[in-house]
């Protein structure tokens, strides 16, 4: 009762168990966001198994370097995230905030890299459906392969920007001073939001771009 | 606590009813009991849309001819039934409407855990509910409400699109639910109140919130790749392009096999609340049926290859599968047996609700017990597609969970409106659902043996009797089914004012008023006893 009561939900009898709610639903929240990218990589895996010598040709259309990159910056933002949450704790207020601001930016530059590979599929027309090519006997399963990788993708992509949006909110929070002690919960939710989004990326990156490197 | 003085209209205590007023008021709350309102009316619309297009197919199916319809527009109606009944009105009915309204206050709570993304769950099923009419209303979907590719991904001409995004959406909603009950089930049970103290209906939630959140994604990464096959034909399910239509079936009934304990898992979990206030006596073997809901969950997930015996998957598969779902008898039986049990040697009444719960047990038995037929692969292999798989889930799904679902909806209707229904009325709306239900579907486990197809508008001569018979009781059915809805919606203005307790029965929900304050309990309760001591309660509590 002497906690200050704007932080607290009525629902709620004390600021604990609100936290302790928020994480477990976060937690609960990832594990849907499991099954769906399960579902993907169901998918993936079977075609996959059938079509090999397919998958890793088209894999090697992607670049390993281009991807390395994106892994770096993904991971960056993940420990920049990881000092926002210590920051939140602890309370500071511009260090927290500009935590959440170099997590967006390197978010930001990993999403710009993703459009631009896109946009080169595009341009040598791999994308599936929209006058797909492929040199080879195998173009309808590397089509398959190109089906795949656009969906994880571009489900990844777009859990990044909808994280980059939230990440933005708590940003403008954190500045005028409403993420302090005990009200920096959203940030730990939102951390946990992130490090998933990333780790997705983790399964991604030799998912796709890794198919069969060791015969390069 | 009547604090203002002169007030003459305020004969009534402050309850969530009407505490304010005006739409606004309604359609902005986030009070639980109210967004369970808003679900009830909204799933109410859906179930008689359902209903209609299932009276239409029992017409064409009265006569051996396709004298109504084309077959393409049974195609449509029997696809929309399904489609609208499952995704509308079953997954979401038990736990959005009485889930919401009775998972705070049976533990003692003011609201569930997030009461936004309670409200916003409602809302994005109004939006999915919105696709689906639309592409009801733009003219309908033929595809049977399971999708399967090739024909939805590839060749169907009728508005897929609209449809699958439609259930999409729905999707969320389902899963915000199960997300919201879980962490309200886990962290706001008022002090004292532990995991087996909980009412059973409680552990049937959670254990169907655990299929809600982790099945649901499934269907909604399937039907995701069917729109966007639909929309670029990249091959994922249309096998000229070198993909598997048999995946589809696998991400389908990944969840939708699971769906169906969403269906009947919230059922059972009401039976087990209504067999031990009207037996007086405590439920037999609480920790068997509590666990028997989790078991019935987790093995859910195991036996979806039984949908897919004559789809080509391989016959080890097939032969784990069927094991598997032998297992889920199991669970199954065990919570029957157990509402047999408390039924032993207790003081039975036989108040509506009672009726609907005995009428649970043993349709759910006979539904139960043939899905074993199914589930044995040889024998599948010849009922498979036939009038004995519509009679055997229509057991599961009509025969039991609608009549859990309003078995309920009488049992808490008391505490939902603070108003008494006339028991006569209820008693025989009861029985003529029964009747009707039974004459409905039993002529179809007949002539689904003898070889009827399901899915088709026309059929041979001599299945006529028994097709008459169904189609007359679907229409006592459909008599039965609204005269609740009269005499429920009479008691609202003309019904006796319901004490606290009607039935005197034990929970946390019968200690607060009926109808209960928006804050549910003026002082968090202390909970110091185990669930169902109606031994105990010789004296009627006031």
């Amino acid at each position: 009762m002497p906690e200050p009561t704007h932080a607290l939900a009525e629902q709620f009898d004390d600021l604990e168990q609100q936290r302790q709610a928020s994480t477990i639903g976060m937690w609960v929240f990832l594990a849907t966001e499991v099954i769906f990218f399960g579902a993907l990589i169901t998918g993936y895996t079977e075609y996959r198994a059938s079509y090999y010598q397919a998958w890793a040709a088209a894999s090697k259309h992607l670049s390993v370097v281009f991807g390395a990159i994106m892994t770096i910056l993904l991971l960056s933002s993940s420990f920049t995230m990881a000092m926002a949450v210590h920051f939140a704790r602890l309370g500071g207020r511009k260090r927290l905030a500009l935590c959440l601001l170099l997590t967006i930016l390197l978010g930001a530059v990993f999403v710009g890299m993703k459009f631009m590979e896109w946009h080169d599929h595009y341009q040598r027309h791999e994308v599936p459906g929209m006058g797909f090519e492929f040199p080879g006997p195998n173009a309808r399963e590397a089509q398959l392969f190109f089906s795949f990788y656009f969906a994880m993708t571009g489900f990844h992509a777009l859990h990044m920007i909808v994280g980059i949006g939230i990440l933005a909110v708590l940003t403008g929070l954190a500045l005028l001073g409403r993420l302090a002690p005990p009200r920096h919960v959203p940030v730990d939710i939102a951390g946990l939001y992130w490090h998933f989004v990333d780790i997705v990326w983790i399964f991604l990156f030799p998912l796709l771009y890794l198919v069969d490197l060791h015969h390069k | 606590m009547s604090s203002k003085t002169v007030e003459p209209v305020s004969e009534t205590p402050v309850n969530y009813l009407n505490a304010s007023f005006g739409l606004r008021s309604w359609l902005l709350t986030i009070d639980h009991k109210r967004i369970a309102l808003l679900y009830l009316v909204t799933i109410t619309l859906f179930f008689f849309v359902g209903g209609v297009f299932a009276l239409l197919i029992r017409l064409e199916l009265l006569t051996p001819r396709g004298d109504l319809f084309t077959a393409e527009t049974y195609n449509k109606l029997f696809t929309m039934h399904g489609l609208i009944m499952i995704f509308f009105f079953l997954i979401p009915a038990v736990p959005a409407v009485l889930g919401n309204f009775l998972v705070p206050l049976m533990i003692g709570a003011r609201d569930l855990a997030f009461p936004r993304i309670n409200l916003l769950s409602y809302y994005i099923y109004a939006v999915g509910g919105t696709f689906t009419m639309y592409s009801v209303v733009a003219g309908g979907v033929d595809t049977g409400w399971t999708f399967y590719t090739p024909y939805s991904s590839t060749y169907s001409n009728t508005h897929v699109t609209a449809m699958v995004i439609g259930i999409f959406i729905t999707g969320f909603s389902s899963i915000l639910t199960g997300l919201n009950f879980i962490v309200t089930i886990h962290k706001m049970r008022a002090p004292g109140l532990t995991w087996f103290r909980l009412p059973l209906f409680l552990w049937s939630i959670y254990a169907t919130s655990i299929i809600m959140i982790l099945g649901t994604p499934s269907v909604a990464m399937a039907l995701a790749l069917v729109a966007m096959e639909r929309l670029l034909h990249i091959g994922i399910f249309d096998p000229r392009l070198g993909g598997d239509p048999l995946l589809f079936q696998h991400l389908f009934w990944f969840y939708s096999h699971p769906a169906v304990y969403i269906m009947i898992l919230p059922g059972m979990g009401i039976v087990s609340e209504i067999v031990p206030c009207f037996s007086r006596k405590r439920i037999f073997g609480y920790s068997f049926v509590a666990f028997s809901s989790l078991a019935i969950a987790v093995l859910g997930f195991l036996v979806w290859g039984h949908h897919m015996f004559v789809a080509g998957q391989s016959i080890y598969a097939g032969i784990i599968f069927s094991a598997l779902s032998f297992l889920v008898a199991i669970p199954s039986a065990v919570k029957v047996f157990n509402w047999t049990a408390t039924l032993y040697k207790g003081s039975v009444s036989f108040a509506t609700p009672m009726l609907y719960a005995l009428g649970f047990i043993g349709l759910f038995t006979i539904g139960g017990l043939t899905g074993l037929v199914l589930a044995t692969l040889g024998l599948d292999i010849h009922v498979h597609d036939t009038y004995f798989v519509i009679a055997h889930f229509h057991y599961i799904m009509v025969g039991g969970m609608v009549m859990a679902y309003l078995g309920g909806i009488h049992f808490w209707w008391p505490k939902i409106t603070g108003r008494l229904y006339p028991d006569s009325w209820g008693r025989l709306a009861a029985a003529i659902i029964f009747i009707g239900f039974n004459l409905t579907f039993f002529p179809q486990f007949i002539v689904g043996y003898l070889g009827m197809p399901r899915r088709y508008h026309v059929y041979p001569p001599e299945f006529q009797v028994l097709n008459v018979f169904s189609t007359a009781g679907a229409s006592i059915l459909g008599v039965g089914y609204l005269l609740p809805l009269l005499y429920l919606f009479w008691s609202l203005k003309y019904g006796a004012k319901s004490p606290a307790n009607p039935w005197d029965a034990t929970g946390l929900e019968w200690m607060a008023p009926s109808p209960p304050p928006t804050q549910n309990f003026p002082v968090t309760p202390l909970v110091a006893w185990e669930a169902y001591e109606y031994e105990k309660r010789e004296v009627p509590v006031a």
